[in-house]
C-alpha cells in the first residue's frame, strides 16, 4: 500500500509492524448480491483512516465484517495480528465501536450507559469510576451525566456513543458514519472531539462517511469504495494533488468512480452504474 | 508524542493488555451481575411499572381466589383455597414479566444497542444468560410486590428467610427460562408485533395447562400431560412447597428449572445473532 502517511506509525512510541487492519480479498454476500467484492485494505497502527463512499458501497458491511458481526465468507481479516474468525473475543477486546444507527439505552442515564459498557469490557473494578468519569468528561457530557439518555439531542447521543467506545481504551476505533443526521453544529462537535482524540492519544481511528469534507478534515489516508470495491487510496492531498491545485476530494471520487459522491448518488443507482462502466472503460 | 490523555493513553498500550483471566465461565456471573445491575438501574428509573403490574395479580387473587374460595368448588385439601392460589399467582406474575422480555431484545435490536453487545467480549450464552437472569431480578421486584400484597390479603405464608429465599430463587430460575423461550422466539420471528402476538398467544395456555390455578388430580388426563411438560408447574409446585408448606418434590422441581434454563439459554443463544444481521 503506498501513500504519504501524514503522520509516520513510527513515531508512535513503539514500533511495531502490525497493522491495526489487514483485510485482504474480503468478499461478501448477502444472498446473490456481492456487498464487498474483493477488497484489500491496511490501515497503520496510529493512522486515522477513512472509507469513503456513497450509500451502498460497502462500507457498512466491511466494518461489521471486521468486528465480527458478520461472519468472514471469503478473504482474511485481521485487526491488530488477530484473526477476526480465530480469535474473535481477542479483536472485541481490542476494538472501540460506534455503530451507524445511533443507539444508546434511553431508559439508563449517561453515566450508567457507559458504566454497563465498562463492565462488559472488563474495565478494572478500582478504575471504572474514573474511567468512566474521563471518557463523559473527554466527549464534554459531564454536566449531563446524569440525565436519561432519552433526553439527550442526536450530537449528545453520538458523543455518548463515543465515550462508550472509549472507556475501554481501545487500540483500534472503528466509526461508521460518525456525523451522518446530525445538524452542522453537532458535526463540527464530533469533529472536535475525534480530532482532540487523534492529537492528545495517537489512537487508531478507521472511520466510513460519504461526506467529503469529513474524511478531508479528520482523516491522514482516505480509501474511495464503490460498488464493494476500494477504488484508490491515500492522502486527501495527494489524492488532490494528482488532479490539479484547485481539485477537492469530490473531483477525485468522480474522477476514479464516474459518480458524484453527493447524496443524489444513494444507493449507486442504475445512472450510477452506467457511468461506472463508462468509467471503467476509459480508465482501462 | 503526549504520552497521556484523560480518557485513553497511547493506542498501542491495548495491545499488550493482557485478557483478563479465566475463559467464558469466569466471565459468566460478572455478566449476569452486569446484566442485574442494569435491569435494576433501569427498574428506579420507572418505579411506576412495578405497580401497574401488580394489578393483575391482586384482581385474581381478590377475585378468583375469593370467590373460589367461598364455593369450595376446587378440592385443594386442608389448604385454604386462596393460600393454595397464591404460589401460581406469584408464578404468574413473573410469567408475565418473562414472557414478554423477548421484546426487549427485539426492542435492542431495532435501536441498535443489540449490535453493540455482540461486540463486546461477551459470548453469545453469557450475553443471553444475563439478559435472562435481568428478566429474573424484573420479575423478582414483581414477585416481592405480589408477596407482600398477598401477606396482607390473608394468605399464610411463609416467614422463614430461608425459604422465601429459596422461593425468589426459583422465581428467579423460572422467569429465566420464560424469558430464554421468549428470546428464542423472537430470534425466529425477528418482529415485535409477531412476538407480542405469540406472547399473548402462549401465556394464557402456559398458565391454565399447569397447577397454579387447580391440583394436577382434577384436571383431565391430556392436561395433566401438559402439565408435567410445563416448568410453570414446577416452579408453582416448588413455591408451593416453600410458602405455603404443601408437600412438594423440591429437588425434582429444581433440576427441572435449571435443566429448562440450560436448554433455553442454548436456544436462545444459537438465535440471537439472527437478530444482528
Ligand atoms: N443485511 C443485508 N441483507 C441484504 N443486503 C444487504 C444487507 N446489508 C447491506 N446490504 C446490501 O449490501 C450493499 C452494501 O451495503 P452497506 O455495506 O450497508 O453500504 P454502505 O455502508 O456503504 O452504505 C448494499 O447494496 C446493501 O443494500
Ligand atoms: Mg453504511
Amino acid at each position: 500500500m503506498t501513500g504519504a502517511v501524514s503522520r509516520p506509525t513510527e513515531t508512535k512510541g513503539v514500533a511495531c509492524p502490525v497493522p491495526a487492519v489487514a483485510c485482504r480479498g474480503l468478499r461478501h454476500r448477502f444472498g446473490d448480491h456481492v456487498a464487498v467484492d474483493g477488497m484489500d485494505l491496511e490501515v497503520a497502527q496510529g493512522e486515522v483512516f477513512g472509507l469513503l463512499g456513497p450509500n451502498g458501497a460497502g462500507k457498512t458491511t466491511t466494518i461489521r465484517v471486521l468486528n465480527t458481526l458478520l461472519p468472514l465468507q471469503e478473504g482474511s481479516v485481521e485487526v491488530l495480528g488477530h484473526d477476526v474468525r480465530r480469535a474473535p473475543m481477542a479483536v472485541r477486546r481490542l476494538m472501540g465501536y460506534v455503530p451507524q444507527q445511533l443507539s444508546i439505552e434511553g431508559a439508563l442515564t449517561g453515566r450508567e450507559n457507559v458504566t454497563w459498557f465498562a463492565r462488559l469490557f472488563d474495565v478494572p473494578r478500582d478504575e471504572r469510576r474514573a474511567r468512566v468519569a474521563d471518557a463523559l468528561e473527554l466527549m464534554g457530557l459531564s454536566e449531563a451525566a446524569d440525565k436519561l439518555a432519552s433526553t439527550y439531542s442526536g450530537g449528545m447521543v453520538r458523543r455518548l456513543e463515543l465515550a462508550q467506545a472509549l472507556v475501554n481504551r481501545p487500540a483500534l476505533l472503528v466509526l461508521d458514519e460518525p456525523t451522518v443526521g446530525l445538524d452542522p453544529i453537532a458535526r463540527d462537535g464530533v469533529w472536535q472531539r475525534v480530532e482532540d482524540l487523534r492529537d492528545a492519544t495517537g489512537m487508531t481511528v478507521l472511520l466510513t462517511t460519504h461526506y467529503m469534507e469529513e474524511a478531508d478534515v479528520l482523516c491522514d489516508r482516505v480509501g474511495l469504495m464503490h460498488l464493494g470495491r476500494l477504488r484508490t487510496v491515500g492522502s486527501p492531498r495527494e489524492l488532490k494533488g494528482h488532479l490539479g491545485p484547485d481539485a477537492s476530494l469530490e473531483d477525485v471520487f468522480r474522477r476514479y468512480t464516474g459518480v458524484e459522491l453527493d447524496e443524489n448518488s444513494d444507493k449507486g443507482g442504475i445512472r450510477a452504474i452506467r457511468s461506472t462502466r463508462r468509467t471503467a472503460g476509459r480508465l482501462g | 508524542m503526549p504520552s497521556a490523555a484523560p480518557a485513553a493513553p497511547p493506542a498501542v498500550s491495548a495491545e499488550h493488555r493482557p485478557a483478563p483471566g479465566g475463559g467464558v465461565w469466569r466471565r459468566l456471573p460478572q455478566r449476569v451481575v452486569t446484566f442485574w445491575i442494569v435491569e435494576l438501574q433501569k427498574l428506579s428509573h420507572d418505579r411506576t411499572e412495578l405497580l401497574t403490574r401488580a394489578v393483575q395479580p391482586v384482581l385474581w387473587l381478590v377475585i378468583f381466589g375469593e370467590t373460589f374460595s367461598k364455593i369450595h368448588a376446587i378440592p385443594t385439601g386442608h389448604v385454604p383455597y386462596l393460600d393454595f392460589l397464591a404460589p401460581g399467582i406469584i408464578a404468574q406474575s413473573g410469567l408475565f414479566v418473562a414472557i414478554f422480555y423477548g421484546i426487549q431484545i427485539i426492542w435492542e435490536r431495532d435501536a441498535g444497542v443489540l449490535t453493540k453487545l455482540l461486540v463486546t467480549p461477551t459470548p453469545r450464552s453469557a450475553l443471553i444468560l444475563g439478559k435472562s437472569f435481568a428478566a429474573g431480578i424484573r420479575a423478582l421486584a414483581q414477585v416481592g410486590v405480589v408477596l407482600v400484597l398477598s401477606a396482607l390479603l390473608g394468605v399464610a405464608l411463609t416467614a422463614n428467610p430461608l425459604r422465601i429465599l429459596g422461593a425468589f430463587v426459583v422465581v428467579m430460575l423460572g422467569s429465566a427460562f420464560f424469558a430464554c423461550l421468549s428470546m428464542t422466539v423472537a430470534g425466529i420471528v425477528l418482529k415485535r408485533d409477531r412476538l407480542m402476538g405469540i406472547g399473548q398467544m402462549i401465556t394464557m395456555p402456559l398458565f391454565f395447562a399447569s397447577n397454579a390455578l387447580y391440583p394436577v388430580k382434577v384436571m383431565p388426563g391430556w392436561l395433566q400431560a401438559l402439565s408435567r411438560v410445563n416448568p410453570l408447574s414446577y416452579e408453582v409446585d416448588a413455591l408451593r412447597g416453600l410458602l405455603i408448606y404443601s408437600p412438594a418434590h423440591l429437588g425434582r422441581d429444581f433440576a427441572v428449572l435449571v435443566l429448562a434454563v440450560v436448554l433455553g439459554v442454548a436456544a436462545a443463544s444459537s438465535l440471537v445473532a439472527r437478530l444482528a444481521r
